[in-house]
């Protein structure tokens, strides 16, 4: 049924920062016309021209909220900012992009203490994960060098995402326990889900045959 | 929190300033004289109401709704929604009152906010309830009254999703034998979190046959043509049951013609464990979130004493504002009436007189040429001086 064929413009926020090279190379597999000025661009609103596409460039944790709020249709995010921001949107796809996982980490030497301190960017995350665990622990938001805060002893642990494991190496710390994984998602407006549900459904078929490891 | 300064609201009031309250008030007339037609009775019900009674029965969660103490040391709440208190009303004052009653309400709720901007925590509805037919044709009535009042409020392109929550319960039965996976799978589905449904799904050790039928589940979302896939996946039992009432249904939206602002979905899920049957929600275009929402309720009326199935709908009207085009201001005459002391009760009788008329009548009182030679008549169409005589 073609439904409105002609206002199936679709909006989609892409993170800047840690994931954003390799969702635009996934894009790209994916037969998007992501142009280099994308990825070069200063410009923080991008249309694509005869692709009925623009694109949003945001800060990671603020492209739940655009998305919720519907000025884009469609977003690129780590499943980490889905879990921190709470966001009320559709989670369409697993885009196996970006992998890292969510670790509590600490100092070789840790012991529990009678007053446990987390230091994390995520402190939504660690609550639920400490309180989870039966722990009742204090957690102190930082916005960013999270491996600090147990060298000079701002927190006995951090909870944060790890990808290779290099950067805690170097603070010396090493990973406690193990909280999720973290991938890449596709997530989708609420009423652009129904409202556009052709363009959304076309561009998350286009995902779905270039996702990595699909079977 | 700081102490408020004197501009301060708490969070998710709003104030509505005559511009806008004008156009709500323009469609809340619109609205009424829609659902009017399809002999539906207006009813208004209080502010406030006891917790254990509305409160415990509405599909709001305690801690979304304003509670507080009344003089005699009971908690009541500022009412979540209106469907409750009608069933209430239904249940008591017109429990002689044969099934079925129709009744419509624009009213004003409440629900408590953490997060920002655009949830508001006090807003008004127009809503209907069925209450009594438990037919799909009054699913059906439900819907396209809901698919009038949109094209009545003038909103241009919208689109009602509909579902039924025995298909998604069904399918769930018919594959899951663990009440509390089944639990999990739901709430990956009212989350709208495909994902984890997809690696639950992954993890359950299920085969690969009803892992396909539950993944198949995730896109069942289109117009008729969706039936037959539905059909195909339900087997006989509960899900297919629903299919047959979505099938019967369509067929009756079809006669009302209006299916093709219309999209079956058969994962959607509006809330955990209140609605019974039919549910659907609305949206518009250029409008991130949905517009109305409703279905088929048939354990609330229990809950005050009088086993009835129930349907309706809410439709959020701080939405309907944002996607409705704005009103022509009604180009009723204002005219500016002044008048001295000495011409007073002239001047009020006239201004009686023309109000009788229908037109705008601002009145003031002036005490000398200067004041009068100061009004500019701007904002009005006509200025009349009832003053001394010309002397």
């Amino acid at each position: 049924m073609a439904f409105f064929a002609n206002e199936q413009k679709l909006t989609i926020a892409m993170p800047k920062g840690r994931i954003f090279e390799e969702a635009v190379h996934f894009l790209q597999q994916a037969g998007l016309e992501v142009t280099a000025e994308l990825q070069d661009s200063r410009k923080l609103v991008i249309p694509v021209e005869n692709a009925s596409l623009e694109f949003i460039l945001a800060k990671p944790a603020d492209v739940p909220t655009y998305v919720e709020y519907g000025v884009a249709d469609v977003g690129v995010v780590g499943k980490d900012v889905l879990l921190e921001e709470e966001r009320d949107v559709y989670e369409l796809l697993d885009l196996q992009i970006g992998y890292c996982r969510m670790m509590v980490a600490g100092l070789p030497d840790w012991k529990p203490t009678d007053s446990p301190r987390v230091a994390t960017k995520y402190p939504k995350i660690a609550s639920r994960y400490f309180r989870e665990q039966g722990q009742q622990v204090e957690v102190i938001k930082l916005n960013g060098s999270v491996e600090l805060a147990p060298m000079i002893g701002l927190a006995d642990r951090i909870v944060d995402i790890v990808s290779t494991g290099r950067t805690l190496k170097e603070n010396g710390l090493v990973e406690l326990e193990h909280i999720c994984e973290i991938t890449t998602r596709l997530i989708a407006n609420r009423a652009s889900y129904r409202m556009k549900s052709e363009a959304v459904d076309d561009i998350a078929g286009k995902f779905l045959e270039v996702i990595p490891g699909r079977k | 929190m700081a102490k408020p300064l004197g501009f301060e609201k708490p969070l998710g009031m709003r104030d509505i300033l005559p511009e806008s309250l004008a156009k709500q008030r323009h469609l809340e007339r619109s609205l009424r004289h829609c659902i009017e037609r399809w002999g539906y009775e207006e009813i208004s019900t209080p502010s406030l109401e006891y917790y254990d009674t509305v409160g415990t029965a509405s599909a709001t969660l305690t801690d979304r709704m304003f509670r507080l103490l009344d003089k005699q040391g009971h908690t009541v709440v500022l009412r979540p929604d209106m469907t409750t208190p009608i069933a209430r009303v239904v249940s008591s004052l017109y429990k002689d009152v044969p099934l079925p009653i129709r009744l419509f309400y624009q009213a004003n709720v409440f629900r408590a906010q953490e997060k920002e901007a655009g949830r508001n925590a006090e807003f008004f509805q127009t809503g209907i309830e069925l209450i009594g037919d438990g037919s799909v044709d009054a699913d059906a009535e439900a819907i396209a009254l809901a698919v009038f009042c949109l094209r009545a409020a003038g909103v241009e392109t919208f689109r009602i999703a509909i579902g039924h929550v025995d298909f998604v319960d069904g399918l769930l039965e018919d594959v899951i034998a663990d009440e509390d996976t089944r639990q999990q799978f739901r709430q990956f589905l009212y989350e709208r979190d495909f994902v984890g449904f997809r690696q639950l799904l992954e993890t359950i050790g299920i085969d690969f046959e009803a892992k396909k039928r539950l993944d198949a589940l995730l896109r069942l979302r289109g117009g008729k043509g969706k039936i037959a896939e539905a059909r195909a996946l339900a087997g006989d039992g509960k899900a297919g049951q629903a299919v047959e009432t979505i099938a019967s249904l369509w067929d009756s939206l079809e006669a009302y013609g209006v299916t093709e602002d219309l999209l079956l979905d058969f994962n959607l899920i509006i809330n955990l464990n209140y609605y019974t049957g039919v549910v659907f929600e609305g949206y518009a275009a250029d409008l991130g979130s949905p517009l109305l929402g409703g279905g088929r309720y048939d354990q609330l009326l229990a809950q005050f004493g009088r086993s009835a199935p129930a349907t309706g709908f809410a439709i959020k009207m701080d939405r309907l504002l944002t996607v409705t085009p704005s009103v022509k201001g009604e180009t009723t005459e204002r005219i500016l009436l002044l008048y001295t002391e000495k011409r007073r009760q002239e001047a009020l009788a006239k201004a009686q007189q023309l109000r009788a008329e229908g037109v705008v009548v601002i009145t003031r009182l002036v005490g000398g040429r200067a004041e009068i030679a100061a009004e500019n008549g701007q904002g009005y169409s006509r200025v009349i001086c009832m003053t001394e005589q010309e002397d």
